[in-house]
């Protein structure tokens, strides 16, 4: 065969097509191998909601629950120190939760669908360790004005006791609160709104 | 019995003959060992390469082994590794050498690199070569955290919990992307036994093959040396270059010996400081990992500390992952950043003396400081580093053509 009867656009044209097709192809078929690092249906089953009685939590006290691995802590606070939350909108970045990932019926200074409870994802929003609860109003190492909250040994990231975070920590906002219900007065459902699972 | 090592040797040659005819045992070793040659100035740092191929070879060796007791599940995990220094015969042999390995394989590829920066070694026509080893070293990064994971301590759990939500800071797809690393919605059983399939198989693979990539970029236009000039600019009637020698068995020889002096060194800690003080092996890390108890103190490995103390300069989290990502992927541009005429340090002038010195001191204060508490006064100290460590490049890339070079030798000297 001599090279002039080479049809140099055509065979430019089937060499165009074929990549597309093929590597469209190679696209679609990545699908399932990719999807297979995603949580399986057995992660999924035991991501499901946790019930939790908190009838016995003492004024004050923080109780932890393991939901979908995540710990959410549950806080029983004390009138001061839900009265104290207001004295510290001064130095907090987003006082009234607008940036913050919340269910849409947490709003306020509270972020609490009882006030008593605060429902939290104790997870800093830094990078993921778990602060340690300082409820004591007093100067504390990390800061003279401590007035009772979160702090985070990771990276020194202050949090109130709403879980609401301070001015000039890692964490870019305030701590997260999962979807949760009351199935009655001291029966918490974690994982699910009033309005259904997540 | 002389006839018979004659007629051995005769059937010897007679084999090795019988193979050529089918695979270029004999050509390929003229080319890439007794036929190749390498400059005549070699010095110190150029043990750091065949040092690195050592551990590597290390690495595999006692990996295999560690394998073999090892269980990749989060409930066995911690326990399998405890099996393996108390039980195992020999068990605690295998895994101080494959962590000792690990630290090690860091300090030589720093120095590697830092050689690089001493003679010029990326540049042109050798800045494929320095890709390559980029790509390695991110690799090994990879390879070192993902190992990490394996004995399920408590810093295990924390430092992977910390690194992963590094990509949960990408806006949008961020939190679709960290669960799709872990496999789960938390670091668990999934993620550990993921973590192994690649720490054991996937990257290894993968460092294998850019490894013999560096190897074949290197041999294509040979070893730099500490004048940075060419030595094939000189050649003998013979077409050799006259500041050449065959790399075996001249390097080979003297390769040897830095392996001696390097195994010393590595079995002497191997045997008697084998955490070397936490920084190696972390206290941390001796207690099962415990997703509801944050260890007091987080911190990762010290040879990634310098990076983690540039995340934790910057008070923004994006901002944080990108500046760190920055660090790296910057090293990655310097063979088009350093635009001097001259290759080596001892002819870029002072300027580059200072700028060198600066950009290593500030690496390792960041290294001594990510490993720090961070008291305020230390972020402060951290973001000024982060700044020198930036300006490097910076100041590299806009003095390197305009500063005056002192003139280069025709030939090499010692």
């Amino acid at each position: 065969m001599s090279s002039d009867d080479v049809n140099k656009g055509r065979r430019r044209f089937l060499v165009a097509t074929t990549s597309v097709v093929g590597g469209v192809g190679v696209g679609l078929a990545a699908v399932p191998f990719i999807k297979s690092w995603m949580p399986s249906a057995k992660a999924r089953a035991v991501g499901g909601p946790v019930e939790v009685n908190i009838g016995k939590l003492k004024d004050g006290q923080l109780l932890k629950v393991q939901w979908r691995g995540q710990t959410i802590g549950v806080l029983r606070r004390t009138p001061e120190m839900i009265s104290g939350l207001v004295k510290n909108d001064g130095v907090l970045v987003d006082p009234e939760s607008l940036q913050a990932e919340q269910p849409d019926y947490i709003h306020g200074e509270q972020r609490a669908l009882k006030p008593e409870f605060l429902v939290v994802n104790l997870h800093c929003t830094h990078l993921g360790c778990v602060p340690q609860i300082i409820p004591q109003v007093g100067p504390q190492p990390f800061d003279a004005n401590w007035n009772g909250g979160f702090y985070c040994p990771c990276h020194k990231s202050k949090f109130d006791l709403s879980g609401r975070v301070y001015k000039g920590v890692p964490a870019p906002t305030n701590l997260r609160i999962p979807p949760y219900s009351f199935l009655d007065e001291f029966t918490l459902m974690i994982g699910v709104s009033s309005k259904g699972a997540v | 019995m002389a006839k018979i090592a004659s007629s051995v040797s005769k059937q010897a040659s007679a084999l090795l003959a019988w193979v050529d005819d089918r695979l270029p045992v004999t050509s390929f070793w003229k080319a890439v060992m007794t036929g190749y040659q390498a400059p005549k100035n070699f010095n110190f740092w150029y043990y750091m390469g065949s040092l690195a191929l050592l551990i590597l070879v290390i690495q595999i060796f006692s990996g295999i082994l560690l394998a073999m007791h090892y269980k990749p599940s989060a409930a066995e995990a911690f326990a399998s590794v405890e099996y393996i220094m108390r039980d195992v015969d020999w068990g605690w042999l295998i895994r101080y050498m494959h962590t000792t390995g690990a630290s090690f394989f860091f300090v030589v590829i720093y120095l590697h690199m830092f050689r690089s920066l001493l003679y010029g070694s990326h540049k042109a026509p050798r800045e494929l070569l320095w890709v390559f080893g980029m790509l390695i070293y991110v690799l090994l990064m990879a390879e070192a955290f993902l190992g990490y994971i394996l004995p399920w301590g408590q810093m295990s759990y924390w430092g992977a919990q910390v690194i992963i939500n590094l990509f949960g800071a990408i806006p949008t797809i961020g939190e679709p992307l960290t669960q799709w690393i872990r496999g789960d919605y938390f670091i668990s059983d999934a993620t550990l036994n993921r973590f192994f399939a690649l720490h054991v198989i996937a990257v290894p693979l993968a460092l294998l093959g850019l490894i013999m990539l560096h190897l074949v970029a290197l041999r294509e236009n040979g070893s730099n040396n500490p004048d940075g000039i060419e030595i094939k600019k000189n050649k003998g009637p013979d077409g050799t270059p006259l500041d050449g020698i065959p790399f075996h068995p001249y390097y080979t020889v003297k390769d040897i010996f830095g392996v001696g002096m390097f195994l010393i060194v590595f079995c002497f800690v191997l045997f008697f400081w084998p955490e070397a003080g936490g920084m190696f092996l972390e206290h941390d890390n001796f207690v099962p990992a415990d997703p509801l108890v944050t260890p007091e103190h987080i911190k990762p490995v010290w040879y990634f500390t310098p990076f983690y103390a540039i995340l934790k300069a910057v008070p923004d989290k994006l901002m944080g992952v990108l500046t760190m990502g920055a660090s790296v992927a910057i090293l990655f541009f310097l063979p088009w950043l350093d635009r001097s005429p001259v290759r080596s340090i001892r002819y870029k002038g002072l300027w580059y003396k200072v700028l060198l010195a600066m950009f290593a001191i500030a690496f390792v204060r960041l290294g001594l400081l990510g490993m720090a508490e961070g008291t305020p006064a230390q972020t402060w100290e951290m973001r000024v580093w982060t700044l020198v460590y930036f300006m490097f490049f910076v100041l590299l890339f806009f003095m390197s053509p305009r500063a005056k070079t002192k003139p280069e030798p025709d030939r090499v000297t010692h």
